[in-house]
């Protein structure tokens, strides 16, 4: 779906799909501009937008297995926390993680954090 | 607030000290960096390797710019510092850039020796020392010709070998009568000669240049003697003198180096010399042990820690000539309390020398083969009474007694700086300490915190060593290796288990295996997936989520986050009309890279996500179908031309090999699967190091099965021989099935046959019909739910969330 971010009521917030997009233990893209964020859906429900990029070479997460709140890299078998970006175990990185608001199936994500992001 | 910390020069020494500084006190200093140089930090060691072209620059570098970004060090590359004022100070270089300072560390190194000979500043003359030099030396060997080297020490001869492999005709001319005599006695000496000349590098000793000739660049060298040698380019290494310059101007102590206390201080104590720039005790130093050792006394130092020393201390060298090994540490001059311990080998070019005092090694001088080396330096450094062993110690260290044949024993002497993970650079300190302070215990967990073992795994059995020797008892390394951190139990439990329980959901696994954790993680998801798929067809609905993204999207992942597309290609076959579908594809998708696989197919890489499904649509109606060149399931089938066209063919291999990849195809197996058939044991479809390969014969088919062509080297085992194709499909189908039943996820037929036993195999496979027939009957069940291709099932709509975007955000409109 294309979203036109000014049409949405909710001043910040902007909806990027509803939960039954995304399936469980599984993740889908949005494209923002040059970004790509990841957004997951864990098996339990939660759901979390990290950028697309991990921290090692930049390697697509949403490919990764999700497993709990984490996600493995699907290049390198990195294992990153879904909740706070970091890489877990011996690795060293921490990838950039996006606020979501549920509002029952709907999924918003925080439209002045998305303006930043891949400005890197 | 940090102090400032600012360092002159940028090289190994001051790099290796920030390291152990940002160990210790991360945040105590503010640095910058003055390098005039305009590079990053680079192993100077390896110089020689990059002028032979053994290695590349980048695989030099030691702290790339990301680093420097990283700790928020200020580098001014190519800034050379013209002045310290101490009073005030500050440092200021050639561009006029000043800095204040708190501590300020000197490691501007030392310049190469120019010999003053006439003609030493014409063109073509240069000396060895960094990248810029090295990069001089390579152009002017692109025009072949004669290089003359003059020093025939350490850096010498690695340049000459270096230009030599460059294509150059070297001659080392050397002033002494024989080569590196700082470091080799006479015979070494004249043996390592021997081997260069054998090499093709003319090598004079006993040389005393007398002039540089040439009009406006270099034509040759000319001898005292009178000896003309033509040379387009003349290196010179002949020593290198401490760079003083600079400290010496600021009114700092000078001797032959910048002199510093034990603690690296010159004469200010705010300001630090180290590297070869320093002198302390008397010496100035060139080699990396004590220039590292320098580094971490200045580190502990500036972190606030007193209490360490420089000690002068004994150094070893090996030259880096590629196919000449050679070792030597320590003293070796003669003396009358000194006795030597000497073994020659004439024939096989082996020369080992030990010098004794005391029954203690002061020095060792080997040539011919060096690997006992460092195991020698320990006793010497360590004055190891040597006593007891005296009369096999020069044999090595494997001869010392029933003990050390042992491994372990060599593993526990290897020192801790010892890299045991040649692909993360983990040394052994670093996994035996990581053993101790965390409590590990088995080699999962070793490879999860250290990282040590886990990329290609090829120092799996050192790493197992280290744990059973910090371990001793408690390790028990026949006790089961859990799947995974969510169970304790082996894969061979799990899926004795899951028949046994007939548990048939992943879910239904953890809970009744008692999994710890609430989803399982990547390991062991996929493993389970593949054993409930083998074990169930079916009835188990695989769980995609737990599929690696590349059987999930049936395409291979990219570095890029691009995939490549493979698709089946029977036996290698194709025609004008495939071919003709596939450059249509290539060019509507603007593939970039088109390229023929191992496997006699054609691989089409660098295609986007989002266009998968438009491009299998495509492929798929030229009548192509999913090669599964991503699956760990049936790869391909390589043959030869067999009968149809082979002068020597006995049997048609290609129509078996198509027979076998359309009968086997889609089935999922515990790692991937390659076969081969050949038409005749010239084997050219190269069966016997495939997981199963046939060899087709006169009178029927030989099957051959675990070989390994891969991390891996090992030729096929013989199954046995079939008279007819049928047979051979019927042996081929149960063995596979037997693997599919029986391995553990990830383990290639030819690790699962070790573990099993090729006789095993064997009685149930070509002794027992029956056991056979049933192999078959499960295979060929299996297959019915298997054999759907799944690219034409995902272009009719399967998993469409997979291959487009969730939304398209347009910022624009964000404001």
């Amino acid at each position: 779906m294309n979203v036109a971010t000014s049409n949405v009521a909710t001043s910040n917030w902007v909806l990027i799909g509803t939960l039954s997009d995304i399936p469980r233990q599984g993740a889908r893209r949005v494209k923002a501009g040059q970004a790509t964020i990841a957004i997951f859906r864990t098996d339990d429900d939660r759901v979390f937008a990290v950028e697309d990029k991990c921290p090692h070479k930049e390697g697509p997460l949403s490919q990764g297995i999700v497993h709990g709140d984490c996600v493995t890299c699907p290049l390198h078998n990195w294992v990153i926390s879904l909740e706070t970006g970091k890489a877990q175990g011996a690795d060293e990185g921490t990838v950039r993680t996006f606020a979501l608001k549920r509002d029952g199936e709907s999924i918003f994500m925080d439209a002045s954090s998305i303006r930043t992001a891949g400005e890197d | 607030m940090a102090e400032k910390l600012v360092i002159i020069g940028n090289g190994m020494a001051p790099g290796r000290m920030l390291e152990r500084l940002y160990e210790t006190a991360p945040d105590k200093y503010d640095v910058t960096i003055f390098n005039a140089e305009s590079r990053v930090n680079y192993d100077r060691i390896l110089l020689s390797p990059v002028l032979s072209g053994e290695k590349s620059f980048e695989e030099i570098i030691i702290h790339g710019d990301g680093w420097y970004i990283e700790h928020g060090i200020t580098l001014y590359k190519s800034h050379k510092i013209t002045e310290i004022n101490r009073e005030a100070r500050t440092v200021t270089s050639e561009h006029g850039e000043v800095a204040e300072y708190d501590r300020l560390i000197i490691a501007t190194g030392s310049q190469p020796i120019v010999i003053p000979v006439p003609g030493h500043n014409l063109a073509g003359v240069l000396t060895y020392r960094d990248l810029d030099d090295v990069h001089a030396m390579i152009l002017t060997a692109k025009g072949r010709g004669h290089a003359v080297v003059i020093g025939g020490g350490l850096l010498g001869l690695e340049a000459a070998a270096g230009l030599q492999m460059q294509g150059m005709q070297v001659t080392v001319l050397h002033l002494m009568p024989t080569l590196m005599e700082r470091q080799l006695d006479s015979s070494a000496g004249y043996l390592l000669k021997r081997a260069l000349e054998d090499r093709g590098i003319r090598v004079i000793t006993g040389a005393n240049t007398k002039e540089i000739i040439g009009e406006k660049k270099v034509e040759g060298v000319r001898l005292e003697d009178g000896t003309e040698i033509p040379a387009d380019l003349v290196v010179m290494a002949v020593g290198i003198r401490p760079n003083t310059q600079l400290a010496k101007e600021a009114g700092l102590e000078i001797n032959r180096g910048i002199v510093v206390n034990d603690q690296m201080q010159t004469s200010d104590e705010r300001i630090y010399a180290l590297g070869e720039c320093a002198e302390t005790h008397g010496t100035c130093y060139g080699l990396v042990a004590p220039l590292y050792q320098m580094a971490g006394v200045a580190a502990a130092h500036l972190s606030g820690d007193e209490s360490q020393h420089f000690t002068p201390s004994q150094t070893a060298t090996r030259l880096k000539v590629t196919g000449i090994d050679l070792y030597s540490a320590g003293d070796f001059a003669e003396g009358e309390d000194r006795e030597e311990i000497v073994l020659r080998d004439a024939s096989a070019g082996v020369y080992k020398r030990l010098i004794l005092q005391d029954n203690r090694i002061v020095g060792a001088v080997l040539y011919g083969e060096a690997a006992d080396g460092p195991w020698f330096f320990d006793l010497l450094k360590n004055g190891t009474d040597i006593s007891d062993m005296r009369e096999t110690l020069i044999f090595g260290q494997a001869y010392q007694g029933g003990a050390s044949l042992d491994p372990m024993a060599a593993v526990a002497a290897l020192p801790d700086e010892a890299e045991i993970c040649g692909c993360n650079g983990i040394c052994k300190s670093k996994i035996t300490g990581a053993i101790t302070t965390l409590g590990l215990t088995s080699l999962d967990e070793v490879r999860a915190q250290t990282k040590a073992s886990a990329s290609c795994g090829s120092c799996t059995g050192l790493v197992e060593q280290l744990l059973a020797l910090t371990l001793g008892d408690t390790y028990n390394p026949a006790a089961v290796q859990p799947m995974c951190g969510c169970t304790e139990l082996g894969h061979d439990d799990v899926r004795r288990l899951i028949k046994a329980k007939e548990l048939k959901t992943i879910p239904a696994v953890m809970q009744e295996l008692q999994w710890k954790s609430s989803g399982g993680c990547a390991k062991c998801r996929p493993a389970l997936n593949y054993y409930l798929v083998c074990d169930w067809p079916g009835e188990y609905a695989d769980d995609y989520q737990s599929r690696f993204i590349n059987e999930r999207v049936h395409a291979n992942i990219q570095k890029d986050g691009t995939y490549s597309v493979v698709p089946r290609r029977w036996g290698g076959v194709t025609s004008a009309k495939e071919l003709r579908a596939i450059a249509d594809v290539v060019d509507k998708f603007k593939i970039p890279t088109v390229k023929v696989t191992g496997g006699q197919r054609i691989d089409m890489l660098g295609i986007a996500k989002e266009d998968l499904p438009a491009v299998w649509a495509d492929l798929g109606q030229a009548g192509f179908v999913s090669g599964q060149a991503y699956a760990k399931g049936l790869r391909t089938v390589k043959t030869c031309v067999g009968t149809d066209w082979c002068r020597f063919g006995t049997q048609d291999s290609t129509g078996l090999g198509i027979r076998i990849e359309k009968f086997m195809w889609g089935s999922w197996t515990p790692a991937k699967v390659k076969m081969a058939v050949s038409g005749c044991p010239r084997n050219c479809s190269e069966a016997t190091c495939k997981d199963v390969g046939v060899i087709c014969v006169d009178s029927g088919f030989d099957i051959q099965f675990a070989g390994a062509a891969g991390l891996d080297i090992k030729g096929t085992e013989f199954l046995g021989h079939v008279d007819t194709e049928d047979e051979a499909l019927e042996h081929i189908v149960a063995l596979v099935q037997m693997y599919r039943e029986q391995a553990r996820y990830l383990e290639r037929i030819y690790k699962w046959t070790s573990r099993i036993g090729v006789d095993e195999i064997r009685r149930q496979i070509m002794d027992d019909p029956e056991k056979r027939r049933a192999y078959y009957d499960r295979f060929v069940h299996s297959q019915k739910f298997a054999q759907v291709d799944p690219w034409s099932e995902r272009v009719s709509g399967k998993d469409k969330h997979e291959f487009k975007p969730m939304a398209t955000l347009t910022l624009e409109a964000a404001q």
